[in-house]
């Protein structure tokens, strides 16, 4: 299996690489070698070579707010804009600290979807009226406040669309015996 | 002392500083004003949800007072709280207030 990148294409090693960091990116070069049966080193090399490229862009800790004390509301905003000036709107959200996703979609009319998180819900309205509302373009907006959150995770890059399938036919498994 | 506040109070305020009308936390209308001229037009316009969310949190008298320093305003929408309206009375009672107070401002 290869998949071309705008530079180089990966391998079905490379591939196996970022699952294996993408499980856990604090072990070693070593472990994810011994794993793939690969020395350490092709690890290192693979590994630099996709820093260098940009296709591992950074490692960070996945922090549970919630079991950290930190008090925030979280909150899904669907900004419906002219269609002339959705990109620099969601341009604008990115450059704010606490948008944390933002997409565009196209349904019956133009959207810009973000993820937004304040201290507290007088916070997060002062945010959308003083800065996003008087962004031009910007026609109205919705907002719902998450209030449980069920599953949050990173896109996986899967080496073997097959483990997809056989981890959904697991789920499936474990929902009928329950 | 009219003089005063009727040159005290700028004629349109730049996008950033309009007031802009919401229904509930985070959602917006789409509506907003730039003026006070502006604002009495939109008052009639906004659904009734959205004049009872800003005036029960006492948006509207924060904008007289910090956008178009017109502490005067803010003093005629704090005597309307007694009277407990919603809906369309409110809207009318809130156009009426600026209506007056706007009459006062030019005749002076």
């Amino acid at each position: 299996m290869k998949v071309r990148n705008n530079a180089f294409s990966l391998d079905s090693t490379d591939l196996k690489i970022l699952e294996a960091l993408q499980e856990d990116a604090r072990q070693t070069y070593t472990t994810i070698g011994k794993r793939l049966g690969i020395a350490h080193s092709t690890v290192y090399d693979r590994v630099k070579r996709m820093e260098n490229y940009g296709i591992i862009k950074s490692y960070k800790a996945l922090i549970d707010a919630e079991k950290a004390g930190v008090k925030q509301v979280t909150a899904i905003m669907v900004i419906y804009t002219d269609p002339k000036e959705s990109e620099k709107v969601a341009e604008k959200l990115c450059e704010c600290l606490n948008v944390l996703e933002v997409y565009t979609s196209l349904s019956e009319e133009l959207q810009v979807i973000a993820k937004v998180v304040a201290e507290s819900q007088e916070s997060l309205h002062e945010f959308i009226a003083k800065s996003i509302a008087p962004l031009p373009g910007v026609l109205r907006i919705r907002t719902s406040m998450v209030t449980k959150k069920f599953k949050e995770s990173q896109p996986i890059i899967v080496n073997n669309p097959r483990k997809l399938t056989v981890a959904k036919e697991k789920e499936d498994g474990k929902r009928k015996k329950t | 002392m009219r003089e005063e506040v009727k040159t005290r109070i700028p004629k349109e305020v730049p996008r950033e500083k309009a007031f802009y009308f919401f229904t509930s936390i985070g959602n917006y209308t789409g509506k907003s004003a730039s003026s006070l001229e502006e604002f009495m037009e939109k008052l009639m316009e906004v659904n009734t949800k959205s004049l009872e969310f800003h005036f029960y949190r006492e948006d509207f008298e924060k904008w007289f007072i910090e956008v178009l320093q017109d502490q005067e305003l803010a003093e005629e929408f704090r005597k309307l709280y007694a009277l407990k309206l919603t809906g369309e009375p409110l809207r009318n009672q809130l156009y009426k207030t600026v209506e007056t107070h706007l009459k006062h401002l030019t005749t002076s």
